[in-house]
């Protein structure tokens, strides 16, 4: 019984791997492939198979006068937009999802679970709903094709992550300490900013962690609100995708655009092995 | 007291998100009202995009059945694989932090590209799977035939979010109190009925969290799709965003497709609450 479970454990985790890691693997030689290695048929093995070259990664630094697709531009676009949308997503989210979690609120029928639902109820909507209304309304305070106009529409977009953690996470920080702190002399905002804050960092680095993975991940709103100035990662990549589409350089791109996130992945898992996310998320 | 603190904390967040919202909001609800073409703007036609929607368009129907059955396929499959390999990497194992960081990377990459590489990945002749599939003498369609298309896009999509589904059940698994198990492992459970009574009942709330989120997410397929088969062969796998997306901004009807996607929020709204109830009975029957 134990034996047949341990070998069936570790057949599907073995199988699962190879499932994870098969794009990945043949992203990664196709990126060093050129037009005859892909075309001529399917090829794995480098210096077996075909004749490894670095074309497909020079092309990506290389200007579009020199015939490269020049992506450090868009990358660093993405960093920014993703970044700054984030930290005020989760400023902005913490504040009301301690509000949320420590006072009650009541106008009408409108309790702090209806709130909290206002807040997770923006991610139901398909972004195609959004992008119509969004494309105009930037058009009109002339934002569209802006960076500073995509980072308004994310926020938008990440708040709801951050509200639906936070709020989840400060229920299960104790109130005593913000008691405490109060009967110490602090005013409120010193009890949340000395006491409260320091106490939820796990909570902080996780809310960061989505709001940066579904910030970095978004494609739709991007793909419709910006045009020439302004070009976010995904929609060059997903440019190159035309009708003779070169393999090699998308393949390379589909790497650098994962690599950043690759870190998101270690510090989240090293604050689950801690048991501090499971604080965060339930 | 503190009358007026609350308010300080809530207000920035709440009035920053309906600040930007309420202009779409009342604009999609107005649009849904509206004809709209580039010769005479916006002029007002009454409830006549809905009577349409309702009456005459059975394409919109057929897309949200084709999104339903999707969507509830992919986090079925996600919640089952998710469990079971969030369970399988909970106690002691080889390798354990590697394989947990492993499967967490897929939801660290974004769709539209690592669709674009799935795209080349089940290319008919030029991709590895069908390569290897020659061994058995068989070359299938992954992208231009209309039932293996639908697999193709699950099996994307599986690859894409099972990970977050991991997590989030991980995260559940490594905050069950521990006293339950030292207590079945007394009575000498086996581990199957140590599963059966002790771990999924503890796990039920987390559960349908996980699900619910996931179904909201996974609703909004729409990336995968437009990358991987733009909604074809045919319509066979075109779902409601897509649909909307083609009618709004391919054929430029927007207020109809102003009105399908306010139709399309309020039943999602509606389904969800009751996929939530519903789920919220089977699993705490206690």
């Amino acid at each position: 019984m134990g034996k047949l479970y341990t070998f069936l454990k570790y057949f599907f985790i073995t199988v699962w791997t190879v499932f994870v890691v098969a794009p990945f693997l043949w992203a990664l030689t196709t990126s060093f492939k050129d037009f005859n290695s892909v075309n001529g048929g399917v090829t794995y093995i480098p210096w077996v198979d075909f004749e490894p070259n670095l074309e497909g990664w020079r092309v990506l630094i290389k200007s579009p006068a020199q015939g490269g697709v020049d992506i450090v531009e868009p990358y660093f676009n993405s960093l920014f937009v993703t970044c700054t949308a984030s930290l005020v997503s989760i400023i902005l989210g913490t504040l009301s999802a301690y509000a949320l979690s420590r006072y009650t609120f009541k106008a009408g029928p409108i309790k702090n679970n209806d709130i909290t639902f206002f807040f997770i109820s923006q991610r139901i909507m398909p972004p195609i709903v959004l992008s119509i209304p969004f494309f105009l309304f930037l058009g009109a305070v002339n934002l569209l094709d802006s960076l500073f106009g995509l980072i308004v529409v994310y926020i938008v977009l990440l708040m709801p992550i951050a509200v639906w953690i936070m709020v989840d996470f400060f229920n299960k920080v104790p109130r005593e300490i913000d008691e405490t702190a109060l009967i110490d002399g602090c005013n409120p905002y010193q009890a949340f900013y000395k006491v409260v804050l320091p106490n939820s960092i796990p909570g902080l680095i996780v809310a960061g962690m989505f709001c940066i993975i579904f910030g970095w991940i978004d494609f739709f709103f991007a793909f419709i609100l910006t045009f020439t100035e302004v070009q976010l990662l995904p929609v060059k990549i997903v440019a190159l995708n035309s009708s003779i589409t070169p393999w090699w350089s998308l393949s390379a791109s589909a790497l650098v655009s994962v690599a950043p996130l690759i870190v998101v992945a270690f510090i989240v898992e090293r604050y689950l092995s801690k048991g501090n996310l499971s604080g965060a998320i339930k | 007291m503190n009358f007026k603190h609350k308010y300080v904390f809530l207000f920035p967040g709440l009035f920053v998100l309906i600040g930007i919202l309420i202009f779409p909001i009342i604009f999609v609800v107005r649009l849904s009202l509206s004809g709209w073409n580039s010769y005479n703007g916006l002029n007002f036609i009454g409830l006549e995009n809905y009577i349409r929607l309702f009456t005459d368009d059975p394409r919109f129907w057929e897309s949200f059945i084709r999104l339903s059955f999707l969507s509830v396929t992919t986090v079925t499959l996600q919640y089952v694989i998710g469990f079971a390999l969030a369970h399988m990497v909970w106690k002691e194992i080889k390798f354990q932090r590697f394989f947990r960081v492993l499967f967490l990377i897929p939801m660290m990459t974004t769709p539209v590209i690592m669709t674009v590489i799935w795209r080349t990945f089940f290319h008919e002749s030029l991709g590895p799977v069908n390569d290897l599939l020659q061994i058995f003498d068989v070359a299938p369609k992954w992208l231009t035939d209309p039932t293996l298309a639908k697999i193709t896009v699950i099996i994307v999509e599986v690859w894409q979010w099972t990970p977050f589904m991991f997590l989030l059940l991980l995260a559940g698994l490594l905050s069950l109190p521990k006293e339950p198990f030292l207590a079945a492992a007394i009575d000498g459970a086996s581990p199957i009925r140590k599963f059966i009574y002790v771990t999924f009942p503890l796990m039920a709330p987390i559960s349908i969290g996980a699900i619910i989120i996931r179904l909201i997410e996974a609703s909004k397929i729409m990336d995968t799709v437009y990358v991987l088969t733009s909604g074809g062969p045919g319509t066979s796998t075109e779902t409601s965003s897509f649909y909307i997306f083609i009618k709004g901004l391919r054929e430029f009807q927007m207020g109809y497709a102003a009105s399908m996607s306010f139709t399309y929020l309020i039943i999602m709204i509606i389904s969800l609450t009751v996929i939530a109830k519903v789920l919220t009975k089977l699993l705490l029957k206690d």
